[in-house]
């Protein structure tokens, strides 16, 4: 391959972005990004058409004078209308690269706003995270992000020790997903606390009357106390040290922590089954196991269709670390696995999820864009490729069907009701493979068939 | 109404009939406050977007390329270059040590990929910042490989999406005067200001030539750099909508003496006002007979189906949140048309000429707005009992959030808004938001 310097259509979104997505998560928060109007602006429009939901990001509005000056005044004058007109209790507040650049002290700056102007108690709480585009993706905002909330809250309360509260960080999941997880606390009887959570903040239902931010998240107490949890599970082989949650409660309160890969596919599900049960002692309840049941069983069913064929995945590396691994068990053919994100991590992360049953590594690149995906998806030839919407102009050229994971899926509805975890979401995934695969023999035939 | 308007924006909120008119506009967005406008950047690549066989380079990190890759609807009668998110992609040691280097790489990387027949170089906020010299490193790139390569001054911060406007005609005055202008009619205009969102721009340039009169360029829907190129040779610059090209308009009018006239191809009245208009500065006889015909023949059809429509629209009520408040006008007219009231008219971008035609043209009660931002919208639209609101993307939801209906008016739209036809879709679209039956299970409207 061709080295390149230019970048055609990237494969993974700026590091703000991410961050503002995480503090959405967090019950009463709003999100603020201390830099120029316009990335602000252009993030929420590109929230918007993958959740339909409406996202409030305020943003300090630089201008030109501040760029020189320092965007200190725009960012304490900004915070005091978010607080005016949202009574927010929490606000996250993540850099640009304009403010990155110009080297404001956004941690000074809060600290001094907090003693100009909040001296009540029941005044919001202020996060910062450092979110330089130039260093890093949307994930790594969004990580650095959810860490960076945890580092603020988190405290060793030791409320009753006998409760088994455990701390889950599941990275950048759908609504969907969330609202899974926190089945599984239920039939589980174990008290999760997830963060962030997306499930309501960014799928809510119409209201009789307009809130102002969304119903939903963790609640602020709940992170409180996530340096007294029993444990951690922290969701994704790609995440670094510097970055983990799970890592940081465990060194600075002694949480144990269990991180493991996102639990996609079988293997990935299992391990994460198996954990809950070892942190609930609790059996996993029968319903569950009947869903891994039908699962093997829809497998055999549909395996010979899905069997040898090809398929290129991309997208936020630790979602296609989990559908390769899926895929591999499948016996689906993964060629390609590719990422814009760039953690180092990514390589050995595909190459231990299909350890012991992929004869042939597929071709894995990071910090790749679309046109490097492009070239490598002519030359493979895959059956299917597996990604968000962004791949659609490569499907459409290239006559392979697209199955549509992850973010951003603004090119269909339903993205946040999208399942890709646990036996459930395996389910799923693997009726639409195997059906994209048949539709697609159909259509190719000359005369169709009404029988597999 | 003024609890959830922030004590600094009052001044950009008026009732009509509540007092003299005054409004406040053209201010910098309020810190905090949410607003719904994008950044010069936004403003360049929107007018510059739809030259589709040209190279856009946006030159700084990763997002302002990715956020803006192939979201509008401006379709290419052949390439479709402009569908391509180009970035340098800038990372921690260019931002140190400049992003020169790259940016020259990058585009003659591109320039051989694509072999594009101009490049535009944009510069977001951080170039502005580490000092890259754009303009240079274009003139050595143009040097080397005889493309035109022509920088956008587009840092973001610089002020709003009008500012990048003016950015983006200053570009484009570059590309004019070039082309041989051997031939061209006497009877022959540009287009500037439409961006051929759902093929909008074959729609008029059919009515033009059936006028019987030649469009030279289309500036900058559907754009050809060649024919961009020959734009000096028309005898008339038509521009239409908002702001967006009007600088391009007045740098031709200045440089090569073209005049030119404003119109909007929105709506019945405006649309057929905007070829009358252009029919009377030819002079022609036959010019204006063809366009009398013309419009006779396309209202012929239209109207019918739009009694129609208007029988069940009529008195419902409608709110408007757009970017450039030209646009505003034609869709007060549009609703009117279809026997509608509208009760709440915004823009982003407006100005002081704008807000006062505005103020002329609505009804008493309704709300004038400029630069406003999600909590306001959505309490205008709850005190309004508003049954339909037109904006973009980001207005979207909170129309639905609310249990309202929604037409999309933008950049992204799917269906032609403009012309005869264009009217008959947007009466359609509207009829199809506001009658369905989803309303009647929205909590709002329950019981
Ligand atoms: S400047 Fe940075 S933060 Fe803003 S959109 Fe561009 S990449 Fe994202
Ligand atoms: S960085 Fe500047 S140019 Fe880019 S989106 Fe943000 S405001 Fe616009």
């Amino acid at each position: 391959m061709k080295q390149y310097v230019s970048t055609t259509n990237a494969c993974k979104l700026c590091r703000p972005i991410g961050a503002c997505l995480a503090f959405r998560g967090v019950e009463g928060a709003v999100p603020f990004l201390h830099g120029s109007q316009g990335c602000a602006t252009y993030m929420r429009r590109y929230i918007i058409s993958h959740f339909g939901e409406p996202i409030d990001i305020a943003s300090s509005a630089l201008g030109e004078k501040h760029a020189v000056f320092g965007g200190g005044p725009n960012l304490k004058q900004g915070i005091i209308n978010v607080i005016k007109k949202y009574e927010p209790s929490l606000i996250g507040v993540a850099t640009t690269c304009l403010t990155e650049t110009i080297g404001d002290d956004v941690s000074m700056m809060l600290d001094e706003f907090k003693r100009e102007f909040l001296a009540d108690a029941d005044s919001p709480i202020l996060i910062n995270t450092s979110t330089p585009s130039y260093a890093g993706t949307h994930m790594e905002g969004f990580r650095g992000a959810t860490r960076s909330i945890v580092e603020k809250l988190a405290q060793h309360r030791l409320t009753s020790a006998e409760e088994k509260r455990v701390n889950l960080l599941p990275g950048f999941l759908s609504p969907q997903d969330i609202r899974y997880l926190k089945e599984l606390s239920r039939d589980f009887e174990l008290p999760l606390t997830i963060l962030p959570d997306l499930s309501e903040t960014l799928d809510a239902p119409i209201l009789l009357e307009y809130p102002k931010i969304p119903a939903g998240g963790t609640p602020i107490d709940a992170i409180r106390d996530m340096g007294s949890a029993c444990a951690s599970i922290e969701f994704g082989r790609t995440v670094s040290d510097e970055l983990s949650a799970a890592l940081y409660l465990r060194e600075r309160f002694g949480v144990q922590d269990f991180r493991i890969g996102t639990p996609i596919g079988i293997r990935e599900s299992d391990r994460f089954f198996s954990l809950l049960e070892k942190i609930s002692g609790k059996k996993t309840p029968s319903f569950h196991r009947e869903e891994r049941d039908r699962l093997i069983d829809a497998m055999v069913d549909g395996h010979k269709y899905v069997f040898g064929k090809k398929v290129v995945v991309y997208g936020e590396e630790d979602l296609v670390v989990g559908i390769t691994s899926f895929l591999a068990e499948i016996g689906a053919r993964p060629v390609l696995c590719a990422t814009g994100g760039k953690s180092g991590r990514f390589k050995s992360a595909i190459k231990s999820v299909v350890d012991g049953i992929l004869r042939d590594l597929p071709e894995i690149r990071e910090d790749v864009d679309f046109w490097e995906i492009e070239e490598l998806t002519r030359q493979l030839e895959p059956d299917l490729i597996m990604g968000h919407s962004k791949g659609y102009k490569i499907s459409r050229a290239l006559g392979i069907p697209l199955i549509r994971i992850g973010f951003p899926i603004h090119d269909r509805i339903g993205g946040q009701r999208i399942l890709h975890i646990g036996y459930r979401g395996a389910q799923m995934l693997f009726d639409r493979v195997a059906n994209a695969i048949i539709a697609k023999k159909q259509r190719d035939s000359d005369i169709g068939y009404g029988y597999f | 109404m003024n609890g959830v308007v922030l004590k600094e924006r009052t001044g950009q909120v008026y009732e009509k009939g509540a007092g003299p008119f005054k409004l406040q506009c053209n201010l910098d967005s309020l810190p905090g406050a949410v607003s719904q406008r994008a950044c010069v950047f936004c403003g360049s690549r929107v007018v510059l977007y739809p030259i589709t066989d040209a190279l856009h380079l946006i030159h700084g990190p990763i997002g302002c390329a990715v956020y803006t890759w192939d979201i509008r609807g401006a379709l290419s009668s052949d390439r479709e270059l402009h569908r391509f998110s180009f970035s340098t992609d800038l990372r921690e040691k260019d931002v140190i040590f400049g992003g020169e280097k790259k940016l020259e790489a990058a585009l003659l990387e591109l320039i051989e990929r694509y072999n594009p027949e101009a490049a535009f170089v944009y510069s977001t906020c951080i170039v502005g910042i580490i000092g890259d010299d754009i303009g240079a490193v274009c003139k050595r790139v143009s040097k080397k490989t005889g493309i035109k390569c022509i920088p956008v001054q587009s840092e973001g911060f610089k002020g709003n999406k009008r500012a990048g406007y003016e950015a983006a005609c200053r570009a484009l005055i570059n590309l004019i005067g070039d082309g041989d202008i051997e031939g061209i009619s006497p009877f022959s205009v540009n287009i500037l200001g439409d961006f051929n969102l759902a093929g909008e721009i074959w729609i008029i340039k059919d009515y033009y030539r059936r006028m019987g009169i030649e469009v030279v360029s289309t500036i900058t829907g559907d754009g050809r750099v060649k024919d961009i190129s020959r734009a000096h040779g028309a005898k008339l610059n038509v521009v239409q909508c908002s702001g967006a090209t009007l600088a391009l308009a007045k740098m031709m009018k200045e440089k090569y003496g073209i005049p030119y006239i404003r119109v909007s191809y929105f709506g019945v009245d405006d649309m057929a006002d905007a070829l009358y208009r252009v029919a009377d500065f030819f002079k022609d006889r036959q010019i204006m007979e063809n366009t009398k015909a013309l419009i006779n023949d396309e209202l012929n059809k239209l109207y019918p189906a739009l009694k129609e429509f208007r029988r069940e629209l009529a008195g419902k009520r409608a709110a408007i949140y757009v970017g450039g408040a030209f646009k505003a006008f034609s869709l007060i007219k549009a609703f009117r048309l279809l026997g509608m009231k509208v009760v709440l008219v915004g823009s982003q971008t407006g100005t002081k000429e704008d807000y006062e035609e505005l103020e002329a043209i609505t009804d008493p009660g309704t709300i004038i707005v400029d630069d406003s931002n999600p909590l306001e919208l959505s309490e205008f639209l709850k005190e309004k009992k508003v049954d339909i609101f037109v904006g973009g993307v980001k207005e979207r939801p909170i129309a639905y959030k609310l249990g309202i209906g929604f037409c999309d008016h933008n950049h992204e739209r799917k269906e032609a808004l403009e012309g005869f036809i264009g009217m008959y879709n947007f009466a359609k679209e509207v009829y199809s938001t506001v009658m369905s039956p989803v309303w009647r299970f929205v909590p709002r409207k329950e019981g």
